[in-house]
């Protein structure tokens, strides 16, 4: 699990971001750091903090969202076979990484949804039809149901040899 | 100077006399080497006792902790976390070729794309480069102050005895001394420049003005105990150039003008700043600006420019940040002082920590209670490096010319140069960042124009 320097140090940064001194923080919070705010999909990792559509997000809350970015080597510390799957498994990271195309929540990646979250990628620069045409290209190649969206299972096979584990996680270094 | 009492006895009588008469007596021993320009070297030693002090003092927490078996605190100014120093392209690339086997020399778009703006955005959300240096650096030993502890529970009884000690030594005796030294300098400066703004303009009154203003920032650093290092003096600036250094504070400007005679910049402020400013000008050239003025570019660069020209005129000194910086890092020069062709005498200042944080935090403190804070610290050590002067190549604009300069100033200080904006202190970034990124990946997925119409 995570160590009390580490906790210490994240519990830091979150009241060094709290400028409210409130305990919580609001969106504007996050967006007050120029590197997130210059991130295309820098909205939408925010999002991720607010999952039941509340306005703040306490410790707690922070810790949860940052648990899914551990590294999965951390995990053989701590074999606990009968308890819930950990928020840093290979699965969950996957599903983290799906909830920032799944805008509505209904589990599946739609047209739109996909064409949402590529533009605000691209930004300006890519037209209507070319994106359209990627977006049906991307869709085309995982749908395995026929339903012209992607769902969560389909998302994990057309990624099932990405090195998820290395690219979605985030390391200590002390 | 005789004490009103209100006791009749004569022991309080005399004890009043005693400490006015003590006081006086270290005012006079303190201002006069300020007048001539001459140091005892008293500060020195003040310091190095407090260093040895400090460091028993953080041996003491440690071993403290120890034995109680409570995790300590240290803080790391370097960051918490390991960054990947690879570009966009090159990330991508990567996530896409642990991804399948196919060819990468096409752009296209994947799903796992998205892996590399959420890793870099938690990574931001963990720890980012800019937001740090708008708040004070946190120290790995103690110094004795507990508004930079964050172990403070893990002391013993003679820490705090030492502790205790130590807030009677700055609250009782450095705070009054400063004050009276501050205000006699203040007043000094303001009445000397008046008497000098007199004289007939010629080389006597070049001389005393020089010689007030350098008199007066004596005795001002004295009033901080600044205990400050020079390095590399030959390379002052000179008359008709502009001296750059990075800000971390006020006290910046106390600090080089005691042992240079410059033209300071600004806008003209109310209040007590205002009266000290206006007495200022009397006695040389100083170059302020009314508050509507400030924002007319145009006007700023012409002024300095003809300030500039004028070789008889003191070196113009200016601090390109444009805002208070934590001392860690420097952050981007505006380009408005490199435009204007003049040579460039770049300094660095760096601060030691230890003995009092200088930085001023404007958002947290104001002009008094920040100064109150520096005064009741132990004392404010710093150095300050001379570069060798630096022109505008032909072959670069000022926006290089100002980076390189920067370059220059955060290699010498130790400082880490950032390419970012010190008014993202209260101001949003810029979209034009974003929409490079946007570019840059757009790039990615569909290649540029030239891809496109080949194919």
């Amino acid at each position: 699990s995570v160590s009390h320097s580490q906790i210490t140090r994240l519990y830091s940064r979150f009241t060094s971001l709290d400028k409210g001194e409130n305990g919580t923080l609001s969106r504007e919070d996050f967006q007050r750091i120029p590197e997130l705010a210059i991130n295309p999909l820098g909205d939408r990792i925010i999002n991720a903090f607010f999952p039941d559509g509340e306005d703040q997000v306490n410790f707690r809350g922070f810790m949860r969202t940052l648990a899914h970015f551990r590294p999965i080597e951390d995990n053989e510390k701590s074999k606990d076979q009968n308890g819930p799957e950990p928020l840093n498994s290979r699965s969950n990271k996957l599903h983290f990484a799906f909830r920032l195309y799944d805008l509505d929540k209904d589990d599946k990646i739609s047209r739109d949804e996909l064409l949402q979250v590529l533009r605000m990628m691209v930004g300006v620069n890519i037209s209507d039809e070319q994106l359209g045409s990627i977006a049906d290209r991307t869709i085309q190649e995982a749908d395995q149901d026929g339903d012209s969206a992607i769902s969560f299972a389909e998302f994990v096979k057309v990624l099932e040899k990405v090195d998820v584990e290395q690219k979605m996680s985030i390391r200590f270094l002390h | 100077m005789f004490l009103l009492l209100p006791f009749d006895s004569l022991v309080v009588n005399l004890l009043g006399i005693s400490i006015t008469v003590l006081f006086t007596l270290l005012l006079v021993f303190i201002i006069v080497p300020a007048i001539f320009g001459v140091s005892f070297g008293i500060r020195k030693v003040y310091m190095k006792t407090l260093l040895k002090i400090f460091q028993w003092a953080t041996l003491r927490i440690e071993r403290g902790a120890k034995e109680k078996n409570h995790p300590l605190y240290k803080p790391y100014v370097n960051g918490i976390i390991a960054k990947e120093p690879m570009s966009l392209e090159e990330e991508i690339k990567e996530i896409r070729r642990s991804g399948s086997g196919k060819a990468l020399d096409t752009p296209e778009f994947e799903l796992s794309d998205i892996f590399y703006f959420c890793r870099k955005g938690i990574e931001t959300i963990m720890d980012d480069e800019v937001t740090k240096r708008f708040s004070a650096e946190e120290l790995e030993s103690w110094n004795l102050l507990s508004r930079t502890n964050y172990n403070f529970q893990y002391i013993s009884l003679r820490l705090t005895v030492l502790w205790g000690l130590g807030v009677l030594i700055r609250y009782c005796f450095l705070l009054p001394l400063r004050i009276a030294l501050a205000f006699t300098g203040i007043s000094l400066l303001v009445t000397g420049t008046t008497v000098v703004g007199y004289l007939p303009n010629g080389r006597c009154k070049d001389f005393l003005s020089k010689h007030v203003h350098l008199m007066c920032y004596r005795i001002c650093v004295r009033a901080l105990t600044a205990i400050i290092t020079y390095h590399d003096r030959e390379n002052r600036p000179r008359n008709g150039g502009i001296c750059v250094a990075n800000h971390t504070s006020p006290i910046d400007v106390i600090i080089l003008a005691s042992d240079g005679y410059y033209a300071m910049v600004g806008q003209i402020h109310g209040g007590l700043m205002g009266v000290i400013q206006r007495a200022m000008v009397k006695a040389c050239p100083h170059v302020w600006f009314e508050r509507s003025e400030v924002k007319d570019r145009h006007l700023v660069a012409r002024r300095l420019t003809e300030h500039a020209q004028d070789k008889s005129k003191l070196p113009i000194l200016i601090f390109p940040e444009g805002t208070c910086i934590n001392n860690t890092s420097v952050m981007m020069f505006k380009k408005g002082s490199f435009e204007i062709g003049a040579t460039v005498y770049p300094v660095a200042i760096k601060y030691d920590p230890q003995f009092g944080d200088a930085f001023w935090n404007s958002s947290k403190y104001g002009m008094v209670t920040y100064l109150l804070r520096m005064m009741t610290s132990w004392a404010i050590v710093c150095s300050v490096w001379y570069l060798p002067p630096m022109t505008r190549q032909p072959e670069e604009d000022a926006v290089q010319f100002a980076n390189r300069v920067k370059s220059a100033i955060a290699r010498q200080g130790g400082l880490v140069d950032l390419l970012w904006d010190g008014g993202l202190k209260r101001e949003k970034v810029k979209d034009a960042f974003k929409e490079e990124q946007q570019k840059l990946y757009s790039k990615m997925i569909v290649g540029s124009h030239e891809d496109r119409s080949r194919s």
